[in-house]
């Protein structure tokens, strides 16, 4: 196992280098001149060269990767244009504050996702079942930010529970284990969670159902397993892959949802990387996406790693 | 695990079985009886209902899709008569079964060893090491080689032959009384075959087993079965010895098994006897005997009313209003069963 995970470990290395060239590549694809936010309109030829030479925008692209990624390895990943901050300081901070939504929405994405899995895969074509599979339908299509805004219309506006935005009372990007903090993260991990909740559910569904189709369910029964006896093994079975999806879902809502973390000014990774792009703020950007890849490389290792311990079929070699 | 057995009382007896799965009769009035120590083999095609006749002995349905009618006493219990905790003791304790496909039949993602001990466990209160040292002794007893290596092997790591010996060990390992095996010989290779029917036949003798095995093989049968009964569309069509069914056999259907058998080497270009037309639509029956639309002496009172069951010699049972001219027919040769066109050579 240890040697599987060490193996694991050396393919990652290439996907890493590909992410971080495409990763600087990308922010030079896109248009505008990133100095221009910065300077003055009416700024001399001068003081743009000289500003470019201070960036180093005015070597060629492959040094600048190989200085950039010099930097990147040794965790300094520049300084923003706008704030003039540390890259590594801001991005950290949203990928905090993402973290702990995404984990929150993933935990009720997750929690409500194999309920209804299970209550459908169990009871097939049962009025629980419809309710279930109406409800991931709905889960998956509904637009979220538009669901994020009813949501601050409900529970904020009109009934006053909720505060509609932020991340805590004082304003501040730092969220805290509190009640009060607490509060503002309700809104925004219930928005973000119904997305994973409909496609868990429906995965689940699929695999339970599939499960206890198969002849060893019988033959369960048949040594004399009770249904507590028989559902242990229906877990075992489905967990692989509903962990996988699991594992996925949260990559992608670390990444943040640009729009559900720009409905409730939630300060993470997608408020970030939307502020970075509006402000074609280079190095954040590239710093942020950079972060937010690696984080779904090192997640997609954990899920690999994860479904090999728990299903004796995958090859280990 | 049980209560003892009356040293008289069979071990397992079926009374006028009826199986339904809503409108579709799948069982049609079964009666059987397997001594305490005897095979019985229960022959028949696909769909004549003979797998839904074992697992109604393990009451095996999801309750509410099936309705079952009828006696069904094995191992000394009434088995429409347990609740659902006793019914679950019995799986496995009472009786325990086997499957067509043991691949299939164990969980892929425990090793064969846990699945051993998790129903020695679920039966009986005994230590972590004694339910292993069980396991090992069953696979030692089943003649798995390296048995101690092989109960932590998972059951994809296992060849074919292998997993139904293991499949067998877990059957066994809560001592039961009567195993039923449901085609355990259909999905392994022709020589592992013989082997695995062999193995049934000397543990039913050496723990004094009572076996009920459903085949549409009759060679396998006829290797580890005391009885044959004949199953066609729901009902038992013909039961004797395994002697009197094969040597002497008194039903049209009986006949044609035996017939549309490749025995020996066929010549080139000879036709391989086959019984025509297909079974009946059991959602939709028509009066009479079953199998009179393919029968090559139907005439017309069979298509009117089920022939009773009639005793031609001691055990020997036939549900056939044209027993004589069918035993007549068998004798004279292999003319009269009407061959359909088979596959041109």
């Amino acid at each position: 196992m240890l040697l599987y995970i060490l193996k694991r470990l050396v393919y990652v290395t290439p996907v890493a280098f590909g992410v971080s060239v495409v990763c600087f590549l990308l922010v030079h694809l896109a248009p505008g001149d990133p100095l221009s936010a910065v300077l003055p309109a009416d700024a001399t030829q001068a003081t743009i060269d000289e500003m470019r030479a201070a960036y180093g925008f005015d070597k060629p692209l492959p040094v600048q990767y190989l200085i950039w990624l010099w930097h990147v390895l040794h965790g300094d990943l520049g300084v923003s244009i706008a704030t003039g901050r540390p890259v590594l300081g801001e991005v950290s901070r949203a990928v905090v504050n993402s973290l702990i939504l995404a984990s929150v929405a993933t935990v009720i994405g997750f929690t409500f996702g194999t309920l209804f899995g299970f209550v459908a895969g169990y009871h097939r074509n049962s009025i629980a079942d419809r309710a279930a599979s109406a409800l991931s339908v709905f889960g998956v299509s509904v637009p979220h930010y538009w669901l994020g805004m009813v949501l601050v219309i409900v529970f904020s506006a009109t009934l006053g529970w909720l505060p509609p935005t932020g991340a805590g009372p004082d304003g501040s990007g730092n969220w805290r284990p509190d009640f009060d903090h607490l509060r503002y993260l309700i809104l925004p991990a219930v928005t973000m969670s119904v997305i994973p909740t409909g496609i868990i559910a429906r995965t689940v569904r699929a695999l339970v159902a599939d499960i206890l189709a198969q002849d060893f369910v019988e033959a369960l029964r048949a040594k004399g397993m009770d249904e507590r006896g028989v559902f242990k093994h229906v877990v075992r079975n489905a967990a692989p892959t509903a962990l996988a999806i699991m594992g996925l879902q949260l990559g992608y809502l670390l990444g943040g949802s640009i729009l559900v973390e720009t409905v409730f000014a939630w300060p993470g990774t997608g408020f970030l990387l939307n502020a970075a792009i509006f402000q074609r703020d280079l190095p954040l950007l590239q710093g942020s996406i950079l972060v937010l890849a690696m984080f779904f490389v090192v997640l997609n290792l954990l899920v690999d790693v994860m479904q090999t311990a728990l299903d004796p079929r995958i090859e280990r070699a | 695990m049980s209560d003892a057995i009356s040293p008289s009382e069979p071990a397992v007896v079926l009374r006028d079985l009826r199986v339904a799965f809503g409108k579709v009769q799948v069982v049609d009035g079964v009666d059987l009886t397997v001594e305490r120590g005897q095979a019985l083999a229960l022959i028949g095609e696909s769909g004549s209902g003979k797998s839904v006749t074992l697992r109604a002995i393990l009451r095996l349905f999801a309750e509410g899709r099936s309705r079952i009618e009828g006696e069904i006493r094995a191992a000394g219990r009434d088995v429409r008569a347990l609740s659902r905790r006793q019914l679950a003791d019995f799986r496995g304790g009472d009786v325990s079964m086997i499957f067509q496909e043991p691949l299939l039949a164990f969980d892929p993602v425990y090793t064969v060893g846990q699945q051993i001990t998790e129903a020695i466990h679920r039966h009986e209160t005994i230590s972590r090491d004694e339910a292993r040292k069980r396991a090992l002794a069953l696979f030692e007893r089943v003649r798995i080689p390296s048995p101690d290596r092989r109960l932590d092997n998972y059951p994809h790591e296992m060849s074919g032959g292998m997993r139904q010996r293991a499949m067998i060990a877990l059957a066994l390992a809560c001592r039961p009384q009567v195993l039923l095996a449901d085609e355990p010989t259909t999905a392994l290779d022709a020589t592992v075959q013989i082997q695995v029917l062999l193995l049934l036949r000397e543990l039913q003798r050496d723990l004094g087993l009572s076996i009920v095995i459903v085949t549409h093989d009759l060679g396998a049968a006829v290797e580890v079965a005391d009885r044959i009964a004949v199953m066609y569309a729901g009902k038992i069509v013909e039961t004797g010895t395994a002697h009197q069914v094969v040597l002497n056999p008194h039903h049209p259907y009986t006949i044609g098994l035996l017939r549309s058998r490749a025995e020996g080497a066929l010549a080139k270009g000879s036709r391989l006897q086959t019984i025509p037309g297909s079974p009946p639509d059991l959602a939709n029956r028509p009066p009479g005997c079953p199998f009179a639309p393919r029968c090559f002496l139907a005439e017309e009172r069979c298509r009117r009313e089920m022939p009773p069951v009639a005793e031609i010699g001691p055990g020997h049972r036939v549900a056939c209003w044209r027993t004589e001219e069918a035993s007549a027919a068998y004798r004279a040769g292999p003319t009269p069963v009407r061959a359909v066109e088979a596959v041109p050579a």
